[in-house]
Order: C-alpha cells, then structure tokens, then sequence
C-alpha cells in the first residue's frame, strides 16, 4: 500500500537522518559513481512524461533528463533505475535518499524550494493547470463549473489552485482527492466528478487513457503558473550542478543546431565556439563539474536534444501532440533559455 | 533474599549486594535507553536542520489552502491545518463507530443465525461468514467502491425513491431534517412518556419481586413511546421539517449527501468485521454448556429469557475480549480508506498535509499517536464493561 511505502520512506529519513551525523557534500555524486547508476525518482505512469512502454522500458521527456545525467555521468544513457513515485510519496522518497533526483513533472513553488530542504535545478517543461470536462455537460468555460465536483490527485499544486480559482471566482466546489491519476481518470468516467483538474500536459494524457477520449474537451482557460523540473536534495552542489547542466546541455545543444544525428560529426568539425566549448573541444567545462569531456557529446548522441526529446515524448513525433508553445526556445517566441557553457 | 537483605554489608563490596545490584543494572539500561533516544532524536534535528527541513509544529496554524469533500464542522479553505487534522480526526471517527455499530447488530444476528435449527439459514449464514472474512478488507472496499457505487448512474439519471432519496454516483443523498416551531412540544410529550415509563418499569419490579408475578414492561414502553408523542404530532403538527434534495444545475442541492467513499467504506468494513463478529459470538454462546439450558428449561423459563437471562450473560463473558480486538482493527481498517480517497486522517492528513508541508516525520508521529489513542479509549471502555459483566464470585 502506498500508506506503507510513505510510512517506510519516514523511518528511512528518521533513520538515515538519526544515523548519518554529518551531511557532506559531494556525497550524492560519489555514492552515485561508485553504485554506477543514477536513482531516479519519476511518475506512477504518465504518457509522454515518464512511463513504462509494452516492453517495460521507461520513457519520456522526465526520462530523458536521467537518461541524459546517466550519459554524462558514465557515457551510457541506460544506467538508470527508475522508482515510480506518487505525488505524495515523491518528496519523502527524495528527502530520505531513496532516489538520487526526482524527475516527476514536480511543480516548483517557493515553500518547496524553501522548507522541504530541496534544490530546483531547472524547468524542462512550463505547464499551466486547466480542466477537462465531458462535453456532455455542455460547458464552454471554466466559469460555468460553479458547483461542480472535481477530482484532483492529492498533494499537489492543483489542489490549492483549484481552490484558489473557485474562491477567487465566487464559485462553489467539492473536491474528491485521489492518489494516483488512474484513480481520477476512472472517477471522471464513471461520472463521480464532473471535472478533472491538472497540468494541462497531464490532462492530454489522461485524455488519450480514456475509454472514449472525443467525448472529453479541454477547457481554455488555464489558471495557474506550473514550471516543472528536477529537484535534487540541499546542500549537495556539486550534484545540484550536474543535474542542472545535463538539462541545460539538451537546450543549448538545440539552439546549437545540435542533433543526435550530426554531434559525432560536430564534435569534430565544428568552427562555431559555443558548440566547440559545449562539446569538449575547447576548455575543461566538462572537468570543472566533476564529469568526462565528452559529456555533452554522449548526452545528445544518446538522448538528443531539448527539441528532439519533445517532439519525441510529447509534441509532433507522439501522440499528445503538444505544441511547443512556452516551451519553445527563446529565440523562437518561448521560455526555455540556458546560460551558455564557457 | 530476606537472609541476604539483612545480611551485614562489607564496606565497598556493593556488588555482592544482590539489591543494589539489581538497582544499579536497571538504573544502567533507563539511563542507556534515554542517552540512545535522547541521541537519535538530537541527531535527527541537527540533520534536518542541516538539510534546510523545516522542523516544528508551528505548520498547524498555517492555511491549508484546500477543499475538503466531507467536513462534520464548518470548513473553508482558509482554515488552518489544525483544523484539517481535526476533519480528519471526525471522518475517522465517523466511519469507526457507523461501523462498530453496524457490525455488531450483523455480527450478533450472523452469530445466532449460524446456530439456527432452521438448516437454510444457519447455511446462508455459514457461506457468509466464510466469503467474506476470507477476502482482504481492501479489496472489499476497492469493490464497493468501484464496481458497486461508481457504477451507478450519475446525478441526471438518478435512482429516485419517494421522490426524497436520490441514489447516484455521487452518493445517497436523503432529505435533511430541521426543527419546526412545534418540536418543543415534541420533546415535552417524548419527556412525558419516559418519566411514564420509569415508574411503571420501577412498580413492575416491585410486583415482580412482591409476588413473581411478570408484567410485559418492554411492549408497553413501546407503545407508550409511540402513542403520547405521536398523538403531540397529531394535534400539532410535525416536529421535524424536511428539506428534499433536489437537482440544480451538476449536483442535487439542499438535504444531507453521504458520499459514496463513506458508504463503501462503512459497507467494506462492517461486512467484513461482522463476519468475524458472528464467529466470536457463535463461540460464546457454545460455550455455555447445555446443562445451562436444560436448568433453565427445568426450572421453567421460556426460552426466549433462557437466552437473555441464562445464556447471553455467560456467553458474553467469552465474547467480549475477542470483540475488543474486532472493534480495534475495525478502527484500524478504517486507514485503507485511503485506497478510495475517503478524507479521513491517513488521506487528508498523513496524506494532503503531509505533502503540502513535507513536514513527513511530525505528520507521520501525530497519525500514530492518533491512531493509538483511538486504538487505547476503545480497549479501555471494552475492559471496564467486560470489568462489568465478568463473574463475580462471592
């Protein structure tokens, strides 16, 4: 039961706390080198996101982002293990050191940041909270939900938005919190709500889960402000860095023009010093932060990059079919930047 | 040990004293067992600390910021978290004693239907009693839940009874009683016939015991209870007015709604604890030997009173230890309620709150202690009443 395993994951901080009576930095990367192997901490099964396909391989663009520190780390994206966590266990689990980093479509909020003793190293996809209702009950806006039942999945961002959003409206509402997103899913189905509320990103998914998805619309409006990213644990910089930067490669390596297909290529031949410097040809960046040279070079070659892993989990190449939108490249009309590499 | 207390002690030998021994070794082990907690406790704090994790139980009086499906008490969502644990806290007990009760009266009929002559219904209740204390508790609700209450139509198509109770989807949702400007009058008449009652119950006790003579005090006290406040309700009206659910835009408004993760779960919970109810009670009633009957059999007694006054007093003193412990896991069971996303202590507080706050090992103590409490007022009341009950012997 999940009570258990959140329960478990409390002894485990207790413990390993109690035990442990120093914190040292640079103790992630080490435990992590010598075990060969990222722990990292993703969704209970989320198309496009983190999820395992038929033949229990674990997909994604939150994937990715493991994949990619995995490459970096030892030049071979699979040496991944995946723990699928709930919303409510995510946080206990990365807090007590079961996983290395958590890469969960997780919100970044201040009070997170600030008093779960945790780091946000970046935002691999901006996300905004919306509703997906039956087209059934005839509703255009999310203005007309006054009284309406709404699943949401507990521990969430989601929940106090959708408070905030029907307080602030005037609206009335009940909301039935569930675990997991199946739960919410078959609850909307079986009509036990009337609305589901989530990320946007989630809701095409859940929507793609459902028996009879066209019978389903997304609402316009979206009410909230969802940056989601890795986080990792305080106090460890060093580990901070690597994960931030194994993101930041994929992004800049797209603004690059940097593709799974041709980095072998420029890693040899490239005249451009951004993608020189980026790729290990020029300077010791790869060094400065504890990893190989060629670290970014095995980050594309094996994951690909930023535009790459999108289009392949969640946008043209998949069966969401999310437009870039916010999460195009800056230079593109979007949000995501990376500072440069040198 | 009396020899060597009194022994004369030789100056610094402390240790041949057996005593002070004694003292020393446990002095010893408490002081150990407090250094090791007092350690674990000063090193978790100075880790957490460390790690930037907030400490403390100041998060209480924080805002909680969510809705909550089902609320005994008023609630917004700027209430605090110590108001949410107090929701959780009523949700839990709710769904605790709804099904203690309910499984007792299944339990008990279960328990005496099992040892019925009639072969059909000591049958129906044997084949009950093994489905479903053989099926884990979870799966039960998961279950009534699912396959049961979801599957009922929704708000729109709802199964109408009386045009007052509207079952669907959502849950039952029943007319909601208030008082009305004659409930006074009401609860003068209901006064009256239980003073009534009183002293017939006190007279038929005196003429019992004056000349054994028996008079039917239960059927009269019914009929009393039924004849004054009804003929108060003919003359002036109903006490009680009913306000009807009706459908308004999504949901049905006005009347009172029992969601159906409540109705699941109470259904889970007393179908399952009543069946091992029905097995403790079978126990105890065979274990009053049959002699007992046929004393009081001889002695004249129907056997209607042989069961009441021969039988079941003996027989609860077996049952009621073994029930004590049904009624503690069914307080306990009530946490799978989680599975269904029911809003009692393990859902909304060790769930939403902890996550909200992360403040994981406080949340996580103040459950167990919660828990525990609960678990510790039940077995203190079942040990006074079976305290009550048991022989005594003079």
């Amino acid at each position: 039961m999940k009570m258990v395993k959140t329960t478990l994951a409390v002894f485990a901080t207790a413990a390993a706390l109690g035990a442990s009576t120093f914190v040292q930095a640079g103790a992630t990367l080490d435990a992590v080198k010598k075990k060969g192997f990222v722990q990292c901490g993703i969704s209970d099964g989320l198309p496009g996101f983190s999820y395992a396909d038929d033949k229990g391989n674990y997909l994604g663009l939150d994937v990715d982002v493991c994949r990619a520190m995995a490459a970096a780390l030892f030049g071979d994206a699979s040496k991944v293990r995946y723990s699928p966590l709930t919303a409510k266990e995510r946080f206990t689990a990365l807090q007590s050191g079961e996983v290395d980093v958590l890469s969960r479509n997780t919100t970044w909020t201040s009070s997170r940041d600030a008093s779960l003793g945790l780091n946000f190293t970046g935002v691999n996809y901006y996300d905004g909270q919306g509703f997906l209702v039956n087209k059934k009950l005839g509703v255009t806006s999310a203005k007309q939900l006054d009284g309406a039942t709404v699943c949401i999945q507990a521990g969430t961002t989601t929940e106090l938005n959708a408070s905030d959003y029907f307080r602030a409206n005037g609206m009335s509402f009940t909301p039935i919190t569930y675990d997991t997103s199946d739960e919410s899913a078959k609850s909307l189905e079986s009509g036990r709500c009337d609305v589901l509320t989530s990320d946007q990103s989630q809701l095409y998914a859940q929507r793609i889960k459902l028996g009879s998805p066209d019978d389903y619309v997304v609402l316009p409006e979206v009410i909230s402000k969802e940056p989601l990213g890795p986080v990792v644990r305080h106090g460890d910089d060093e580990w901070f860095d690597i994960v931030k930067w194994s993101l930041y490669a994929m992004i800049n390596a797209e603004e690059l023009g940097i593709t799974s297909a041709n980095v072998e290529e420029m890693a040899k031949t490239t005249k451009n010093p951004d993608a020189a410097r980026l790729l290990g040809m020029e300077g010791e960046y790869g060094k400065e932060l504890n990893l190989p040279k060629d670290w970014a070079v095995q980050i594309v070659k094996q994951v690909g990059n930023y535009g790459e892993s999108f289009s392949r989990n969640v946008g043209a190449g998949s069966e969401l079919k999310i437009e870039r939108g916010l999460n195009a490249l800056w230079n593109n009309g979007g949000l995501q930047y990376a500072p440069p590499v040198r | 040990m009396q020899t060597a207390a009194k022994a004369p002690r030789l100056k610094g030998s402390i240790w041949t004293d057996p005593k002070a021994r004694a003292w020393i070794f446990q002095l010893v082990a408490i002081v150990v067992v407090v250094a090791l907690g007092w350690f674990l406790y000063n090193n978790t704090m100075i880790n957490l600390e460390k790690r930037g994790i907030t400490t403390g139980f100041a998060f209480l009086n924080n805002t909680a910021g969510f809705g909550i499906a089902q609320h005994l008490v008023e609630y917004t969502e700027t209430d605090s978290y110590g108001r949410v644990f107090l929701i959780g806290l009523l949700n839990t007990l709710l769904v605790s004693v709804i099904g203690i009760v309910m499984a007792t009266l299944l339990g008990f009929i279960l328990g005496i239907a099992r040892l019925a002559p009639n072969w059909l219904i000591s049958r129906l209740a044997t084949v009950y009693i093994e489905t479903f204390r053989n099926i884990p508790p979870l799966l039960q609700i998961l279950f009534w839940y699912f396959a049961v209450m979801l599957s009922l139509p929704g708000p729109r198509q709802s199964l109408g009874i009386f045009d007052n109770f509207y079952l669907n989807s959502r849950g039952l949702y029943i007319p909601a009683p208030g008082v009305s400007q004659v409930f006074g009058l009401f609860l003068a008449a209901l006064a009256v016939s239980i003073v009534i009652i009183v002293v017939l119950a006190r007279w038929a006790r005196a003429r019992r015991e004056a000349t054994g003579q028996i008079f039917p005090v239960v059927l009269t006290s019914i009929g009393i209870l039924l004849l004054v406040p009804g003929l108060a309700i003919l003359v002036a009206g109903s006490p009680v007015e009913w306000t009807a659910p009706k459908l308004t835009g999504f949901n049905f408004t006005g009347g009172w709604v029992l969601i159906p993760e409540l109705i699941a779960l109470t259904l889970a919970l007393t179908m399952y604890t009543a069946a091992f109810i029905a097995e403790i009670v079978r126990a105890g009633i065979q274990s009053v030997s049959h002699g007992q009957t046929e004393a009081a059999s001889s002695l004249g007694l129907p056997p209607g009173r042989t069961l009441r006054l021969v039988i079941i007093p003996q027989a609860l003193r077996v049952i009621i230890p073994p029930l004590t412990s049904q009624y503690l896991n069914l307080a306990k069971n009530s946490s799978l309620a989680a599975a269904i996303g029911y809003p009692e202590m393990v859902s909304l507080f060790a769930g939403t709150v902890l996550n909200q706050t992360g403040q994981a090992i406080e949340v996580i103590a103040i459950t167990m202690s919660v828990y525990l409490a609960i678990s510790i007022s039940i077995s203190m009341l079942m040990n006074w009443y079976n305290k009550r009950i048991a022989l005594i012997e003079r």
